[in-house]
Parts: structure tokens; sequence; C-alpha cells
């Protein structure tokens, strides 16, 4: 994050500590659309995303005299939203285990299989054909991760967190977390296999 | 040629330092790697390929609109309940219960023990009471703590965050038992355990410092999840336990009485 953000980041939470409720506006505002991205990652539907994100502001409100400007508020709020969304799928996990078959059909599809809704997203144009296979293959893969593993992959790659920062969201140390990466990449290899293998060819070419 | 293996190389496209050169230097040498490498890129190139929907142009907008009204809420939704001697009494009252129904839901749930069997469930579900009875007691202690607060009027704010601490601790206890519930199947307790983690959530999600403000928010809230209700259904399997404890649950007379009809 730029580090005038980051500035004006800290002035919005004296502000509004100091009692001034629109300079809190101005964090959401800037910073919620990224804690979407991640915890529509994590849970894989846009119901529970949103959820997570109201939730993680909520609290991140509750606890800001506990911030005291120790790191950016665009990083504390996304670490709150990874610990309620790990806590979220956890939960929906258990749940889902109790019904035993969960599977598509159930009364509340968005619970029983968060990822389905993926299909919801607008298409990317010529990519469409196979990428709209493979991103099937890609949700029931991400579903099969452990939570753990899950919000390695998600902070990991997609927002490029380093391993300490997630070690200390999954509540573990580097070398633990450093697997937790490996074996989600490694699950979601195996899962991809079958599919990937045809166009691998292709992708090769690239790195001569 | 050695290859290098899987995990190396994952590290590798990761950005792992160790041995990095030697593993560059390797990857020129060698077509095979190169190639899994590739396989490995390609899992990658598949998770950029997941699309997220857009929430909306106005997405940041619609998330201040609905959390804004909250945050006034949270500044004094719960507490202010719990300074109001006679209703801190009947939320006690329903905390007390849910975790009692959850004694009785465990009970009323294990089918019955033969043999050694008998003894081993007979101690757990022993330890299990004194367990709860426990977290009941903190909870109790909490809830009176509150309750024994010096008078509240014309104070502005009030310093809550030890009890708010506690609280945390029993949303943690909360969840274990939750979890043996889920283990257990009983999915009616699970479900009052999760709307008592919410009720204990909010409190220890509270600001460490509040205004006394409305109860009723807590009242409606409870009487629209029909806790009490459920709880007292429970309760009930949980007395004609103590009374009887060799009697079988009402739920499971129940399926007997159905049983011997067919």
């Amino acid at each position: 994050m730029a580090e005038g953000v980051a500035v004006s980041d800290a002035m919005a939470v004296e502000r509004t500590l100091g009692g001034d409720r629109d300079a809190y506006r101005v964090l959401v505002e800037r910073h919620s659309r990224t804690v979407y991205r991640m915890a529509y990652r994590m849970t894989g539907n846009a119901h529970d995303a949103e959820e997570v994100v109201q939730e993680s502001f909520l609290r991140a409100y509750q606890k800001l005299k506990q911030f005291a400007g120790n790191a950016n508020f665009g990083t504390w709020v996304y670490r709150i939203a990874a610990n309620y969304a790990i806590d979220r799928i956890r939960q929906r996990n258990a749940e889902e285990a109790r019904r035993e078959k969960p599977s598509k059909g159930g009364q509340d599809s968005l619970e029983v299989d968060p990822l389905s809704q993926v299909q919801d997203v607008s298409p990317s144009p010529e990519r469409l054909a196979g990428s709209a296979q493979l991103a099937e293959r890609m949700k029931s893969a991400l579903a099969e991760l452990s939570p753990a593993e899950r919000t390695a992959i998600v902070m990991r790659h997609w927002d490029g967190c380093g391993i300490e920062e997630i070690a200390m969201v999954l509540k573990s140390n580097s070398n633990a977390t450093k697997n937790t990466v490996f074996r989600a990449v490694q699950k979601l290899r195996r899962a991809l296999t079958p599919f990937l293998e045809g166009k691998e060819a292709r992708a090769m070419g690239k790195e001569g | 040629m050695t290859h290098r293996t899987e995990e190396e190389l994952i590290g590798y496209r990761d950005g792992e330092a160790k041995e990095r050169e030697v593993i560059a230097a390797h990857l020129k040498e060698c077509g095979e790697c190169r190639e899994e490498l590739a396989r490995i890129e390609a899992v990658f190139g598949a998770l950029d390929a997941m699309p997220i929907p857009d929430p909306g142009d106005d997405y940041e907008e619609r998330v201040w609109q609905r959390i804004a009204p909250r945050l006034d809420e949270q500044k004094s939704r719960w507490w202010e309940a719990y300074f109001v001697p006679q209703r801190l009494v009947a939320f006690g009252g329903v905390v007390a219960l849910v975790i009692l129904a959850f004694v009785a839901g465990r009970i009323t749930q294990r089918p019955a023990p033969i043999g050694d069997q008998a003894d081993a469930a007979k101690v757990r579900e022993r330890v299990l009471v004194v367990a709860v009875g426990e977290h009941l007691g903190r909870t109790e202690m909490v809830l009176m703590e509150l309750e024994n607060a010096p008078e509240q009027k014309g104070q502005k704010t009030i310093n809550i965050s030890e009890t708010e601490r506690r609280a945390e601790d029993l949303v943690e206890e909360n969840r274990l038992y939750r979890q043996t519930a889920l283990k257990e199947g009983d999915r009616a307790m699970v479900g009052t355990l999760d709307e008592l983690e919410r009720v204990l959530l909010d409190i220890a999600n509270s600001p460490e410092e509040v205004t006394p403000a409305a109860f009723e928010t807590i009242r409606k809230r409870i009487e629209a999840q029909g806790i009490l209700f459920k709880v007292r259904v429970v309760k009930q399997g949980l007395d004609e336990r103590k009374v009887n404890p060799e009697a079988k649950p009402a739920e499971n007379q129940a399926k007997v009485t159905e049983r011997k009809k067919v």
C-alpha cells in the first residue's frame, strides 16, 4: 500500500477515535473492496463474502483503540477479515459434515456449495470455452482444501501476503505455514492435472 | 541428473530464497524440470483465471450504508441491558437455560450404553456436566458483576473491558460445547449454541467504553429466536433426568412409545 494512503488512514483512524464517524467511512470505502475480494476467494460465495466484509469493519471499529497505529489499517482489517472468514468456513464445513451428504439440491445452495456461485460471474471473452470447465474444476478443488490451506493460498497467491503474515492469521509458525502453502498447491495440482495436461504443451512453449 | 522435487519447484516459483540460484541453474540444464515447473505454473494460471463477481461500482457505499447504523448499535446495543437488573436476570436465565439445555441435549441424545460402555458413558456424562456447570458458573458471574455494577445514571460511559474479556473466554468455551453437540449430531443444540454464541460475541465485541441504551433490541432478538422456548423444552428433559437418572429422556421415550404402537 502506498505510504500516502497509509498516512491518511492513520489520520482517519485518529479522527474516528476522536468521534468523527465520517472518518471511518473513508476507511470503509478505501478498503472494503480489497477485503471483499479476499473474502470471496476464501468463502467462495458473494453472500458470505459480504457478511465477512461487514462484520470485519464492525469489529475493526469496535477494536479501533487496540489498533493503536501499529500497522496500517488496511493490513489490520484484512487480517481481521481473514480470521473471521476462517471461522466462517470452519463453521460451514462442520455443518456440512453434519448434514452428511451436502452436495447440490440442498435447501440453501449458497451454504451447501459456496463455490457454485462462481458461475454467476461475467464471462471472459475467448478464453471462456476452456476456462469455464477449468473454473468448475477449480471450484471443487478449492472447496476440498482445508480452511488453513485455503487461507494460505488466497493470502499468498492472490494477495501476495508474506509467510509471517499468513502464519499470524493461521496462528502457526513460518515453516508450518510454508508447508501449508505447499500442500495447498499440491492438492490443487492433483485435482487439476487431468484437465491441465492437455493444455500444458502450449503453455510450455512460452517457457522455452 | 537429479531432478528437483515438486516442493522445491513450488518453493522456487513462490520466491523461496533457499537454493534459489542452484535451482535456477538446474532449470537451465534440465528440460524435465522445466516441464514440471510449467505444469506447476499452469495451476497458478488456473487460479488467476478464477473470476470474482463484481460487487458493483457502489459496493463501498453499500457496505457503509449497511454498517453505519450498526456502529451506533454496537456502541450502546447490548450493554445497557445488563444494567437493568430485572432484565439482566432474565437474560442471565436465558444463558443459564441454554447451557443447561446443552447438558440435557447431551443426555437425551445419548443411546443407552451397555456393560463397560455404560460406565464410560456415565463418566463422560459426569465430566461434561461438571464442565458445563463450571461454564455456567462463570457465565453467571459475568452477568452478576454487570448486575451489581454501580448506578449508571448520569454516567456517560462505563468501562467494561474486563467483563468483555471474560465474555470472549465464554465464547471459546461455548464453541467447544457446540463442537461436541455437532459430533453428537444434535442439530437443535448446535442451533441453540449458535444463537448463544452470537449473543456472547456481541458482548465480547462491544467497545470497552459503552454508553447506556436500548435493551429492547436484545429482548426482541431473543423473543424472535424463540430461544427461551427451545431451551425450556430441553430443560424439561434434564429436570426429569435429575429426578430419575435412569429415566429415558423425553424424546427417546416418545420414540419407544411410537415403536410400541407399531
